[in-house]
């Protein structure tokens, strides 16, 4: 999530093209990925004789299978079915006979994300549909007029009086028609392929697949237990491993007893690693039962010393101190020259705890490493095959194209699957045994190796001037940098600006004149991430908790204050009145409060409120129901926008209720679900979603929900009870001291 | 050596008796579509029914299903068509789909016992399954469809 994000422009710009266009002179027959993870019936039909390549996107064979290539990852966010929906809309084709695979190769020039400068395969930050959109149309629109005129030309009339059906070309005026499938039988993709102008692309409401809602292809997969993961690669002769690793970063392995660790039947090998000692072995459980008998001390790094509790104070404090500048992320007009000439200006602080990402696959890759050492075979699933490729191709010294990643689904994502080190080992340990070998880590490991949402410190203050206008707003943000921790992870220099943990922040949806947020970044050696909802959700939290402070205290209404100060952006107040709507928000409840939150990331915008209940005995907190809004721009697929929503709204009511990562001497304290307590069924509230698909490009909808609710809880607790809780979680224990119960 | 039944085929390992059923299922007789997910009972991923019993596989040593029946994911029907996954795919459960496998299991129990359990009999059997990507509701109305159109 920390790749250069850079939005294409709204034109069909070159660079469309080139995504669109990159295999036209090479125009390949594509054998699709021999592990189509749809079954080999997709892979069969594709190899028919005669199949025909439009382009490299896709292969229509004689039986009129269309195999269409998926490239982002999947991990439960739908664009395994969602962007061979886009090319099949525009192809015209029958969305039964389409066929998602992989891709058959890793070559960004011809299948990354045009989105990104580098057309990295790189899923995450919501960046997928939004990133191929325009050339999956264009792909497809030029694979439907390869068709046309090669139809054209068979039957020897202009291609204009062609028109075409799901997968099948008509000529009205002599009443043929022609499948998709025959065609494949007799044309070939032409040497230059056509070129595809913006006019040339469906009008919306043409649409047979975009903004409507088909079934998810893989789901079937997911209930019989047939959907493969990286853990259920099963390769011929392969050992398995376990990694013991440095509790912190850059811990090294100093001394290392192995005895007890050797003697366990089936541990063939112990393998020192850079930042960790690896396990061998012929079973899973050999290897896991060794690992935790070895008795390793590991090098001093600044990490070891780092107590998170302690750290947050600190945090705190330098929020406060204001002769500590931070890295400006966006400054609107002069926030600070406007903060000292209003007339009333508010302050809030808040702050929010390492949460661990908690995917329910544990990390986990397998690799073979051929003899010489110079090609090598990968089994996961991963949201950065670039990453990967890269990363591999550095530890080896070897070309990307000796590298064979068996892209896998996801079981979870959320930002962790976006790191490589598991990848990374599980390369080292099978060069170093002569075997292939598949590393997993177990729950504990997956805890204390896990790399966190950072913790973070926010000091806000609101400037109103006379007239009673809010007209300064200055967001000081004191966190680790997920940025720069991640660029040094992968060996690339990291980012001016922390895009991770400083998203949110400006606040676009409320255009107040002078705005200032700023990074103080912080270093205290944790391991970081990029983490489903990003910095939107402690800079919602943060943001939208001071202004419902500011509300009360100005006797206004949550969602009045709101739509007024996001005058000028009818969106926004679109949603507010959607889940003023939803909530019957005016309708006082018996023992309930309601409260309200919002967001912008990356022109998405969301809207929720929470309705909750406190027992004031024990501090627990109960929502009982939540409703959200959401405007993505298009829909592309509305039910899944709806269930995206939805379960990044049920996981961040962990975060809000109990999920901390604690860090004391450099050491994690929690280490599996037992003490890393996640969002339960028991803990789930009504949830109710609206989609709201406007005339906007898509922008994404995989982690949306995320922001707002924090900050709706919050504000409901508050608007309940008078008292507002400024840390998260909102732990029992803490709302009890909070309510002085 | 351990015997058992697993879906309906009798099997007889050369195993150490205190390996976690999990990893025989997975590892040994290439059952993968029961999940590690914790290794400590606590998030149910690796649900498999032992005599007709929801059972954690992590935290069961194969010795103890000696003689036993076990069924998992795989055996629940022989072509996918037990009301509980026709009922997730009506419902789109899944995403991740990681956790589904132990969730369909979870809930094949109850129905097992329960033709028409309430929401709230519902949340109690099947508050020890996480699921990470947040498909609580949707379980719930699967369970519902399914209990309804059987």
């Amino acid at each position: 999530m920390t790749e250069r994000i850079d939005p294409r422009t709204t034109d069909l710009s070159r660079r469309d093209f080139l995504a669109a266009a990159a295999g036209f002179t090479l125009a390949l027959t594509i054998a699709p990925d021999p592990l189509a993870i749809l079954g080999e019936d997709a892979a069969g039909a594709a190899k028919a004789e005669a199949a025909l390549s439009p382009n490299v996107w896709l292969t229509i064979a004689t039986d009129g299978t269309i195999t269409i290539v998926s490239p982002a990852a999947e991990m439960g966010q739908g664009t395994f079915t969602t962007l061979p929906a886009v090319i099949a809309d525009e192809l015209d084709a029958d969305w039964a006979k389409v066929k998602p695979v992989f891709p058959p190769e890793w070559n960004e020039r011809k299948f990354g994300n045009p989105g990104y400068d580098n057309y990295a395969f790189q899923t995450s930050a919501s960046f997928a549909t939004r990133g191929y959109f325009k050339a999956m149309r264009i792909a497809g629109a030029q694979a439907r007029r390869v068709l046309i005129e090669a139809v054209a030309a068979k039957w020897g009339v202009p291609a204009q009086e062609l028109s075409t059906e799901p997968s099948v070309v008509v000529h009205k005026a002599t009443n043929r028609r022609i499948s998709y499938g025959e065609i494949a039988g007799f044309a070939k993709a032409p040497a230059e392929l056509p070129k595809i102008e913006a006019a040339d692309l469906k009008a919306p409401a043409s649409f047979r697949y975009i903004g409507k809602d088909l079934p998810r292809v893989e789901v079937p997969l997911k209930v019989t237990g047939a959907a493969k993961y990286g853990i259920d690669a099963q390769v011929p002769g392969m050992v398995y491993a376990a990694v013991l690793q440095s509790p912190y970063p850059g811990g090294q392995p100093e001394t290392v007893d192995e005895t007890r660790a050797r003697q366990l039947k089936g541990i063939t090998d112990i393998v020192r690693l850079p930042e960790g000692v690896g396990v061998v072995g012929t079973s899973v459980e050999a290897t896991q039962a060794a690992k935790n008998l070895l008795k390793v001390t590991w090098s001093d790094a600044p990490g070891a010393h780092h107590d998170s509790e302690k750290a947050l104070e600190e945090f705190a404090a330098i929020g406060r101190d204001k002769t500590r500048d931070g890295v400006p992320y966006e400054s609107v007009g002069d926030a600070k020259a406007a903060m000292r000439s209003a007339v009333k200006v508010y302050r809030g602080e808040y702050r929010t705890r390492y949460l661990y990402h908690a995917q329910m696959e544990p990390m986990n890759a397998t690799a073979a490493v051929s003899p010489d050492g110079k090609s090598v075979e990968i089994w996961t699933g991963t949201q950065g095959p670039t990453s990967l490729h890269n990363q591999v191709a550095k530890l080896l010294g070897v070309e990307r194209t000796s590298i064979t990643l068996h892209q896998h689904f996801l079981g979870g994502g959320y930002g962790r699957r976006s790191q490589q080190e598991v990848v990374i080992d599980a390369v080292r340990l099978a060069k170093a045994v002569g075997k292939p070998v598949k590393l997993i880590w177990t729950r504990e490991d997956d805890v204390t190796g896990g790399k966190f949402r950072p913790m973070t410190a926010h000091h806000i203050e609101a400037g109103f001037d006379a007239g009673g206008k809010l007209v300064a707003w200055h967001h000081r943000v004191v966190a680790e940098s997920v940025a720069a921790y991640t660029s040094i992870a992968n060996g690339t220099p990291p980012p001016p600006l922390d895009r991770v943990v400083m998203k949110g922040s400006p606040i676009p949806q409320y255009p107040i004149p002078n705005k200032l947020a700023e990074h103080v970044i912080e270093s205290r050696g944790a391991r970081l991430a990029a983490f489903r909802g990003v910095g939107n959700a402690y800079n919602a939290f943060a943001a939208e908790s001071l202004l419902d402070e500011i509300a009360k205290d100005r006797g206004l209404d949550p969602i009045a204050f709101r739509l007024t100060l996001s005058e000028g952006q009818p969106r926004m107040q679109t949603l507010l009145r959607a889940v003023a709507e939803m909530s019957d928000w005016t309708q006082r409840r018996d023992a309930r409060g309601l409260g309200v939150g919002t967001m912008v990331k990356d022109d998405t915008l969301a809207a929720g409120v929470a309705e909750v209940s406190v027992d004031r005995i024990t501090g627990k907190i109960k929502v009982h129901n939540f409703w959200a809004a959401i405007d993505p721009g298009l829909a592309v697929q509305p039910r899944n926008v709806a269930a995206q929503t939805e379960g990044s709204i049920v996981y961040a009511l962990g975060h809000v209720l109990r999920e901390k990562i604690t860090i004391r001497n450099g050491r994690v304290l929690e280490s599996n679900y037992t003490d890393y307590e996640v969002t339960r069924m028991s803990d789930v509230p009504n949830i109710e979603v609206k989609v709201v698909s406007t005339d906007n490009p898509p922008t994404g909808a995989g982690e949306d929900g995320v922001p707002v609710v924090a900050c709706a809880v919050g504000n409901a607790i508050a608007a309940l009870t008078g008292v507002r809780l400024r840390e998260l979680p909102f732990a029992p224990e803490r709302v009890r001291g909070a309510l002085g119960a | 050596m351990v015997a058992f039944t697993v879906n309906e085929v009798r099997r007889e390992l050369g195993v150490d008796p205190n390996t976690p059923l999990l990893w025989v299922l997975r590892e040994h007789l290439k059952l993968t579509g029961t999940k590690f997910g914790c290794g400590i009972a606590s998030c149910g991923a690796c649900t498999v029914h032992i005599d007709g019993r929801a059972t954690r596989a992590c935290a069961t040593p194969v010795s103890l299903v000696e003689g036993k029946s076990v069924t998992t994911i795989e055996g629940l029907s022989p072509d996918g068509s037990h009301p509980l996954q026709r009922a997730w795919i009506a419902e789109q459960v899944p995403q991740c789909g990681y956790c589904q496998s132990g969730q369909i299991m979870q809930a094949a129990e109850l129905l097992g016992r329960n033709k028409t359990p309430s929401r709230e009999e519902i949340v109690e059997h099947m508050d020890g399954n996480i699921c990470r990507c947040g498909t609580y509701l949707k379980i719930i109305r699967a369970i519902e469809r399914a209990s309804r159109e059987g």
